[in-house]
């Protein structure tokens, strides 16, 4: 897998494949990033499952937090993973313990660890690095068309009209251009997660 | 399986639109509308908060505009776009994410004449200074960075001599001073020139030019490359701090490698409030979908007319980078390998008063202020465009006094050429 460039077909098949998602670091404070992420795979209909031991006892949009991946207690498809990429591979150590173990590892937008995403491959499970979940959904879905976003997809077909909670269609042809190489080099080197 | 990537003509008419959820209309429909009703109150605060995708405003986004701001980021190769109300707009919704009162940026002393006036002087009351490089002196770029120095911003072909900037040598510099550097690709269009392949962070235009290329919309947009990190030093906090007009969001942190046209939108556009209509936005995305074949028959004719002009006895000179004896023809065959533009000056044996002569004698080239219109445009820079510079500023950006800019359009070139002729000798 080139971490560096995922196919469009890759992180589709991803996203259409799960349908539980354990978010590791989800914040319930409104402004954070994985509180946005969040929210917005809740609303596109994804099981969503908060991980923060710090905030056990309160839930995030009805859902309650857990305070590690061990204590969900049913199997999960995909950990997204909210955190410095140097806490990354503890993360992926208690994540290859469950059982069933997921199929998805998810680093965020800035979060890479190269070790860690070789382990999780070499047990079987898919792993992305350095992306938002959020993001993907809406470029390949093209709902982040709305904010002048390149979503490098196109599409001649008539799309369903958008409600709350329904999932999108991200059967669209993928396009070049609008690369994340620079983005991706700028989380090798750092990560304003914590 | 991988997809095909599909080719500029199909991106000029595809990117950005689909058929209306709605109704079925295949071509993107004009929401001439200020406002979007909310599905409930909690789906308001997600949209004011950022959280959501989806309208609120059209100061702030628009459907229609929407689609023009995807397909120009598509055609430049960007990551996310900006419309706003014309060219002029883009450049002060840049230079205000990043700079602050008392930064400086560097520019290129060839540009468009208005764009020399906005830095000198309308910028001077934002404490934003400008540094004039000369952009035939790489080094000159080099000599102009200091500790203040926030970016870097030149034009791909610069107008009024049509002159072609050597992007990458630039974007070197830019990159050792760790500032971004904006190109204004007004005048090339993506379709000859695609600055960021080039090593260009952020692509401003002139709507109302070529992309537009009727003359009947004024337009601008920044595109966002999703190449510069802002985070990496304290340069720029408009997207590295929390900003406090979003409850201490941090842009860059939430937005990834869009974060600068989101800035550009939310910062920007929503609170200085230069919003594109969307009618220019369809008239303009109408446009770009014969980009292609417009540039083309542009360039073919611009040629010709040039050839035509460096064999006239009445010609002193022509500035036309595509000819093979202009001095930036070497540039242009590394940068516009399709076609020069067609924007270019020339002067006239018979100085000054042959030149006003000349515009007064034309038929079918109109005289007036505008480039990149089907029409053939003819203009007197010293006088016009070019007034408020001194002597020697109109000689340094290529509008001397003796000098005739023209914009050739997409006519039958025999009928420009013999609109010249009778015109050089009336
Ligand atoms: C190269 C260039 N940049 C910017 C502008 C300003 O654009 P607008 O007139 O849309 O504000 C112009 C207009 O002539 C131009 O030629």
């Amino acid at each position: 897998m080139n971490h560096d460039a995922y196919d469009d077909n890759y992180i589709r098949e991803i996203l259409n494949g799960v349908k539980s998602i354990a978010m590791v670091g989800a914040s319930p404070v409104n402004v954070r990033p994985s509180y946005f992420a969040f929210k917005y795979l809740a609303q596109r209909g994804y099981d969503m499952i908060p991980v923060n031991p710090g905030h056990v006892g309160k839930s995030l949009l009805g859902k309650p937090f857990v305070a590690s991946l061990a204590d969900i207690g049913r199997p999960v498809d995909m950990i997204d993973i909210f955190r410095n990429s140097s806490h990354i591979l503890p993360v992926v150590d208690e994540a290859l313990k469950l059982s069933p173990p997921p199929k998805v590892i998810w680093m965020q937008l800035g979060a890479r660890d190269d070790a860690a995403a070789a382990k999780a491959e070499a047990a079987g499970l898919k792993v992305v690095m350095n992306r938002c979940p959020k993001i993907e959904y809406g470029r390949l879905s093209s709902e982040i068309s709305w904010m002048g976003v390149n979503s490098r997809t196109l599409s001649s077909k008539r799309a369903p009209i958008p409600t709350q909670g329904m999932r999108l269609s991200l059967n669209r042809t993928s396009v070049g251009g609008g690369e994340t190489a620079a983005s991706d080099r700028a989380a090798k080197n750092k990560s304003e997660l914590t | 399986m991988t997809d095909r990537i599909p080719g500029f003509s199909t991106l000029a008419v595809h990117a950005g639109a689909q058929p209306d959820p709605t109704t079925g209309a295949r071509v993107t429909p004009i929401y001439q509308t200020t406002s979007f009703v909310f599905n409930d109150a909690d789906h308001a605060a997600s949209l004011f908060g950022l959280q959501a995708f989806g309208n609120i405003y059209t100061r702030i986004t628009n459907p229609t505009t929407a689609v023009l701001e995807e397909r120009v980021a598509a055609l430049e190769g960007g990551t996310a776009a900006l419309a706003v109300a014309s060219g002029h707009a883009a450049q002060v919704v840049v230079l205000q994410q990043l700079l602050m009162p008392g930064d400086e940026f560097i520019a290129a002393r060839k540009l468009y004449g208005g764009s020399i006036n906005q830095f000198t002087h309308a910028f001077k009351s934002f404490g934003w200074n400008v540094a004039w490089a000369d952009p035939d002196d790489i080094e000159s770029f080099e000599r102009a960075v200091t500790p203040h120095t926030k970016a870097i911003f030149i034009e791909s072909i610069a107008n009024p001599a049509g002159s072609i900037t050597d992007i990458e040598a630039i974007a070197t510099v830019a990159r050792k001073a760790g500032v971004p550097l904006i190109v204004d690709n007004t005048l090339a269009t993506p379709y000859l020139i695609r600055p960021i392949d080039h090593g260009a962070d952020i692509v401003v235009h002139s709507l109302t030019k070529f992309l537009g290329g009727h003359g009947n919309s004024l337009g601008g947009i920044i595109v966002d490359a999703g190449t510069f990190d802002w985070s990496k030093d304290d340069k720029y906090p408009m997207l590295s701090e929390p900003r406090p007009e979003y409850h201490g969001i941090r842009i860059q942190e939430t937005f990834g490698n869009f974060a600068f046209a989101i800035a550009c939108r939310v910062l920007g556009l929503r609170d200085l409030g230069p919003a594109i209509s969307p009618f220019n936005a369809f008239l303009i995305l109408t446009g770009i979908e014969t980009l292609s074949l417009r540039m083309q028959k542009h360039c073919e004719n611009a040629k010709a007319v040039a050839e035509f002009l460096s064999g006239h006895p009445a010609v002193a000179e022509v500035n036309y980078s595509g000819l093979a004896s202009n001095k930036y023809n070497n540039l242009a065959r590394k940068y516009a390998p399709k076609g020069a533009g067609a924007v270019f000056t020339f002067s006239l044996k018979g100085g000054y008063d042959a030149g006003v002569s000349l515009v007064s004698n034309l038929k079918l080239f109109s005289h007036l202020a505008n480039v990149g219109d089907t029409r053939s445009l003819v203009i007197h820079p010293a006088s016009t465009t070019h007034s408020q510079l001194d002597d020697a500023a109109k000689v340094r950006s290529g509008a001397a006094p003796d000098v005739v800019r023209l914009s050739i359009g997409i006519e039958d070139k025999e009928d420009l050429i013999a609109d010249l002729e009778q015109a050089l000798s009336a």
